[in-house]
């Protein structure tokens, strides 16, 4: 095992213990957006399928590369509307008189 | 210069996402917090651009557009109702993803000749753990969408079967780490990956289907960490951890919401287990008592304090809406509407708080089990839309039931109960419930939808 290896796992441990903090701490309220949101923020993996679809590897690695970031690129447009769209409607009650009629006109 | 570069603008992006995360803890700095989220992500996108291994751009712009192309509908197009679905094909799409990257990669380096064990083995876990959340998240896809049939599908010796295909997928992997070059073995892991999670969704029914998604949650997170050993790349890891943990937290609580350990879940085949062995009429057994629209209404216009318990049932119609109004016109009367909230309700976590959201119905109504629970002996009715199994009293009476020691709302408690239910038939598990043969409860029959236009138009005129 290499020094970047282990850099790297000290990198994993210290993600997943502020990750754990931050995630416990969000009510049952907002689960589906945190769900929504993860995957849109995991949709970083974008970075890992341009690489593969801008290097001139073989025509397999272009055809991979270009699905992923194609698919990759899905979840982050799609996952950060759908996140933004979804707490948008989440309202307290004193901000929801003036506007009563608008969770309907959507539909 | 330009590596440090980039490197500076994933921690900058990283921070950002630890931001968004922590501002997700409460409604108000949520959609803030997640609009630094999408600023990270772009910034971070421009400068892996600058990566010296990027040498053309025509394929990364062909991928961009037709990913935003099919992203922008999926973002803004899919309505609320239809979420469950939409979550499981975003983990099939994050991924598919992953996997390619994955196979691309060890083909690239098979191909120029060197293969590191190291190098092997994380990419073999991207793929392994990768190929399982593809095929596994469009199964779950399939049967929310109800594409698929929702009930589990079982067969004789399927844990057994299910169990050795996976341990085959193991050993490949060992294999392909002992040997990086054994093309047959990549092959043969891959192949594994794709089927065994077709073969493990398929004995898992309708209503189990929060916690498969929470676990599909935390692979795609799990291979995003993967990949990221794989090429060297820390914000992979750091967002592949937090992804992984959030499914695997959601895992937890869903998992206890139903009092059940998650190996449980993913190999009790619950739905049909249920039906065979409970098919009876367990418990006190009695009569399901009738009420018309009409009273009904009546008796909610003239109560002090109502609880709404809302169920899958309701989302299935689309039911929201009504609700809400039916809500309005009863707090327009002076009564108190809130809105229970069972952690399993509907077909993912937090499922039915973004419903009544859209409806616009305010949060600070809708209230967690273990806060309503305190309150049901003070409410004077009690309204079951479409949710059996989190209100069955069985859960605690009743130790042969398979929904025992289920954590439930305490619906019995309150002054009187009416429950909209479509027929006299079991819930989606399979089984009875005692609390619509309850002397407390009147059972108002109909589509639910129906029912709550019908009560709101009574409600007006009582």
């Amino acid at each position: 095992m290499n020094s970047t290896t282990l850099i790297q796992l000290f990198v994993f441990l210290l993600a997943g213990f502020v990750g754990f903090q931050a995630i416990s701490r969000i009510p049952p309220l907002l689960h589906t957006p945190l769900m929504a949101a993860t995957n849109a923020i995991s949709g970083i993996s974008l970075v890992a399928s341009l690489v593969l679809a801008g290097s001139h590897a073989g025509v397999l690695a272009i055809v991979l590369g270009t699905v992923a970031v194609a698919c990759a690129m899905a979840n982050v447009v799609g996952g950060f509307l759908i996140t933004d769209r979804m707490l948008a409607m989440f309202k307290r009650a004193d901000a929801d008189k003036g506007e009563d009629a608008t969770g309907v006109a959507a539909e | 210069m330009r590596d440090i570069l980039i490197q500076l603008a994933y921690l900058l992006a990283a921070f950002l996402f630890l931001i968004a995360l922590r501002a997700l803890g409460k409604p108000d700095t949520a959609r803030r917090g997640m609009q630094l989220a999408a600023f990270g992500m772009a910034v971070g996108v421009v400068a892996t651009l600058l990566n010296a291994r990027i040498v053309s751009f025509e394929w990364i712009l062909v991928g961009s557009l037709i990913g935003a192309v099919a992203g922008y509908p999926l973002g803004k197009w899919v309505p609320m109702t239809a979420m469950p679905q939409r979550i499981a094909l975003s983990h099939a799409l994050g991924a598919l993803a992953a996997t390619l990257v994955g196979i691309g990669e060890y083909y690239n380096g098979l191909s120029a000749g060197h293969l590191g064990r190291g190098h092997v083995m994380a990419l073999g876990f991207e793929v392994l753990l990768g190929g399982l959340t593809v095929t596994g998240s469009l199964m779950a896809f399939g049967k929310l969408q109800e594409i698929l049939p929702g009930r589990p599908l079982t067969f004789r010796g399927q844990n057994a079967f299910n169990l050795t295909i996976l341990a085959i997928g193991v050993a490949s992997l060992a294999w392909l780490v002992v040997d990086p070059t054994n093309v047959v073995a990549a092959g043969v892991m891959l192949a594994v990956s794709l089927a065994v999670a077709v073969l493990l969704v398929l004995p898992i029914g309708g209503a189990d289907m929060p916690v498969v998604v929470s676990l599909l949650n935390s692979y795609a997170g799990l291979a995003a960490v993967a990949t990221g050993f794989a090429i060297d790349n820390n914000i992979l890891i750091i967002v592949g951890a937090l992804d992984g943990l959030s499914g695997f937290i959601l895992l937890v609580a869903m998992s206890k919401a139903m009092n059940r350990s998650f190996a449980n879940v993913l190999f009790g085949a619950f739905g049909s287990a249920a039906v065979a062995g409970d098919g009876g009429s367990p418990g006190a057994g009695g009569e399901m008592a009738p009420i018309s629209a009409e009273d009904a209404a009546l008796r909610m216009a003239y109560a002090d304090k109502v609880v709404v318990v809302p169920g899958y049932g309701l989302a299935v119609p689309q039911a929201q809406h009504q609700v809400r109004e039916l809500a309005d016109l009863i707090e327009k009367r002076g009564g108190e509407v809130r809105f229970a909230i069972h952690p399993v309700a509907g077909r993912m976590p937090g499922h039915m708080n973004v419903l009544l959201a859209e409806a616009g119905v305010p949060y600070d109504k809708l209230v967690d089990m273990e806060d309503i629970n305190e309150k049901f002996a003070e409410t004077d009715v009690v309204l079951v839309v479409g949710a059996n199994d989190v209100v069955n009293p069985a859960a605690k009476t009743n130790p042969s039931s398979p929904i025992y020691g289920m954590p439930i709302l305490k619906v019995a408690e309150a002054r009187s109960v009416i429950a909209l239910k479509r027929g006299r038939g079991a819930g989606f598990s399979g089984v009875e419930n005692d609390l619509f043969v309850d002397p407390k409860t009147s059972m108002l029959f109909g589509d639910a939808k129906q029912s709550l236009i019908t009560l709101g138009l009574e409600i007006k005129i009582a």
